[in-house]
């Protein structure tokens, strides 16, 4: 069993996340590998612990920061990393972001064949949702998107998905690019011996040249989209907090009605 | 002359309240046209979204659209004349307009609060890192699709709105890799499904499992019951409440979190409501950070009282 996993850079969820020109505001010192990544990660090992056999290789696409994404990965005990950093690809968008992340698949797959790509749901800082679909369709394999649960066999994935309309059971043939959600598995954490080990693990950092990517198509020369301005919401005013003595409750009623909500 | 296509959302038969919201929204950027995948609408659903401007309704019959692929295709066959197209952003429309997208070329922007023409350009408007920041994001691709939240324009009907005409689109859809071998409907509760609801009534740890207060005053406003994660782990309510990052995203008018401590995973998917009310027993939760009117104090207390009062006021 061979599988990829991407993992995405983002900023931490409980920093003050902020734009600069336009861009997200990418440090270091607050970034981290997306949460949603992690039941990406866990997914894999334990497909693999399964059948036994095989191996993972997680990927990022990001900045020279992005690095630590992959690191992450490597302490929870995936096989093999990779970078994929590039200046064209800044500013891509979901679909620049895809071709990248498509072209990095192909290469590995080429190597030796690959059974599956997992992603994580979302990305925590984008939250479009759409990548996994777009690499699927870049790729031109099956898609199983959203996966609460997933199992393989004969050459199969089989997985369960809770829409607000329904619960279906969806099978697709390998290989095939599955997202996951938090409800799929239990994280595990990352073990003192495979910290260290981690930090020696080689990544391998490609370029777009690597990839045969050609530049125009991704980063700002290729995006469909772009932000053209992004400001801080101003702090809510005339906030109000009391301590219930007795009659906050007709308080809140009064707030409500006096606002036209009751 | 800009076309713009709106995917209709339908339960039932019946034409949601985020359709008629975003056929609004539509008639601000050109000539509205109704996209409707399954068997054709009644002559009143029909009826309706006429009178919320569309000029047509193109129906396609692909009744097993629940693959994203398949849904595509049925929805580019029925908007290739259109310039921008519209869909209520959920997981499920995310991943057909992602296909719509790669088939077409255009731009695509989900989770929007809004959207108008500038220079021939459709720009959007998005709240994001936990509706902390506005964004502003312009689609330069000559097609561009956007996936509008439901709750950002008020819905109402077209002034000079006359019938729109059905029309039938023939399409050959995709055969697709992909089997559901099962489909399990979920029981929806009776009333405004969440995601859609002008008011929110949530519970969280704090109500022990007791939904029954939440509940009586979710009713009262009109609205829809929402839960915490801890809360749907627990089992005390099913999944389809959960709100937040990983479960729906609402921007309702009023959004009341009760026994709820606002962890930001919480506060992603609710953060950009109108009006915030909490009440919590400890002064210190985060909540408090981002309500307009927050209450140190027991739910079991308070809410009732808040109920008595309504129905006095209401009585009076
Ligand atoms: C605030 C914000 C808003 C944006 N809005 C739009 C928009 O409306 N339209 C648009 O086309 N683009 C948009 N982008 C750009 C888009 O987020 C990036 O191109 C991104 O890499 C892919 O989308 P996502 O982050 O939403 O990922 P999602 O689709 O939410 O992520 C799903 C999974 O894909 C994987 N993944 C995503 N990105 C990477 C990566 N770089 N490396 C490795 N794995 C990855 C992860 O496993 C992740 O869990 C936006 C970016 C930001 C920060
Ligand atoms: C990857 C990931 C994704 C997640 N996604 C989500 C998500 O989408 N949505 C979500 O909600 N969570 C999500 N979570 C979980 C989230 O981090 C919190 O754990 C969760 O929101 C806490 O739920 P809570 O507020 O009900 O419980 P708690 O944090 O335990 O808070 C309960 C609150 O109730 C108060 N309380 C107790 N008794 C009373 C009373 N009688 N009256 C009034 N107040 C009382 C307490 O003071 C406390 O503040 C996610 C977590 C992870 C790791």
């Amino acid at each position: 069993m061979r599988i990829l996993v991407t993992v995405k850079h983002v900023p931490d969820l409980q920093s003050q996340r902020s734009f600069t020109e336009g861009r997200v505001t990418r440090s270091g010192d607050d970034g981290t590998m997306n949460e949603l990544d992690e039941n990406a990660v866990e997914a894999a090992l334990q497909l693999v612990e399964a059948a036994g056999e095989g191996e993972v290789y997680a990927l990022t696409v990001g900045g020279p920061d992005a690095v630590a994404a992959v690191r992450k990965a490597l302490q929870l005990g995936v096989h093999h990393a990779i970078h994929v950093s590039d200046e064209a690809i800044a500013d891509s968008d979901v679909f620049g972001t895809a071709t990248v992340i498509a072209a990095a698949v192909r290469k590995v797959h080429e190597e030796a064949p690959l059974d599956l790509v997992i992603t994580g749901m979302a990305a925590l800082d984008g939250l479009t949702s759409m990548l996994p679909t777009a690499l699927a369709a870049e790729l031109d394999w099956s898609q199983a998107t959203l996966a609460s649960a997933l199992s393989v066999a004969d050459g199969e994935v089989t997985i369960e998905r809770h829409l607000p309309d329904a619960h279906e059971t969806l099978v697709a043939p390998l290989p095939a690019v599955v997202s996951v959600t938090d409800e799929a598995n239990k994280p595990r954490y990352p073990n003192f011996k495979l910290i260290m080990a981690a930090r020696k693990a080689p990544v391998a950092q490609w370029s777009l040249a690597d990839l045969g990517v050609d530049a125009s198509a991704v980063g700002k020369a290729g995006a469909r989209t772009v932000v053209v301005d992004a400001s801080p919401r101003p702090a809510k005013e005339n906030r109000v907090k009391i301590t219930d003595t007795g009659d906050a409750g007709t308080q809140l009623a009064d707030f409500l009605i006096e606002k036209g909500l009751a | 002359m800009t076309t713009v296509a709106v995917l209709v959302d339908h339960r039932d038969g019946a034409v949601t309240r985020p359709s008629l919201e975003a056929l609004t929204l539509a008639r601000t950027l050109g000539t509205p046209v109704a996209v409707w995948l399954g068997s054709a609408p009644a002559a009143d659903a029909a009826a309706l979204l006429g009178e919320y401007g569309a000029t047509e309704v193109r129906v396609v019959d692909a009744a097993d659209a629940r693959v994203a692929s398949r849904a595509a295709a049925a929805l580019g066959a029925a908007s290739a004349d259109a310039d921008v197209v519209l869909v209520i952003s959920t997981f499920v429309t995310k991943e057909i307009a992602t296909r719509l997208a790669l088939a077409t070329g255009a731009g695509v922007v989900v989770d929007a609060a809004g959207a108008e023409l500038v220079d021939g350009k459709v720009e959007t408007f998005q709240t994001v890192f936990a509706a902390t920041w506005d964004v502003r994001t312009r689609i330069e691709s000559d097609k561009a699709i956007v996936g509008i939240r439901p709750n950002t324009t008020i819905a109402a009907p077209a002034e000079a709105a006359g019938a729109a005409t059905v029309v039938d689109v023939e399409v050959e859809l995709p055969a697709t890799r992909e089997r559901i071998t099962h489909v399990e409907a979920v029981e929806q509760g009776e009333g405004v499904p969440l995601a859609e609801a002008p008011v929110v009534v949530s519970g969280g740890r704090g109500t022990g499992g007791d939904y029954a207060l939440v509940t009586e005053l979710a009713e009262l406003l009109g609205g829809a019951v929402g839960a915490s994660r801890d809360a749907t782990d627990e089992g005390w309510i099913s999944h389809e409440h959960m709100v937040g990052q990983t479960g729906t995203t609402v921007t309702p008018a009023l959004y009341v979190a009760a026994g709820i401590s606002g962890a930001v995973h919480h506060r992603g998917g609710m953060q950009a409501s109108g009006t915030i009310v909490c009440i919590n027993m400890d002064p210190e939760a985060p909540i408090f950070e981002i309500s307009d009117f927050g209450v140190v104090g027991s739910l079991f207390d308070v809410i009732p009282q808040a109920v008595a009062r309504i129905k006095e006021h209401r009585g009076a």
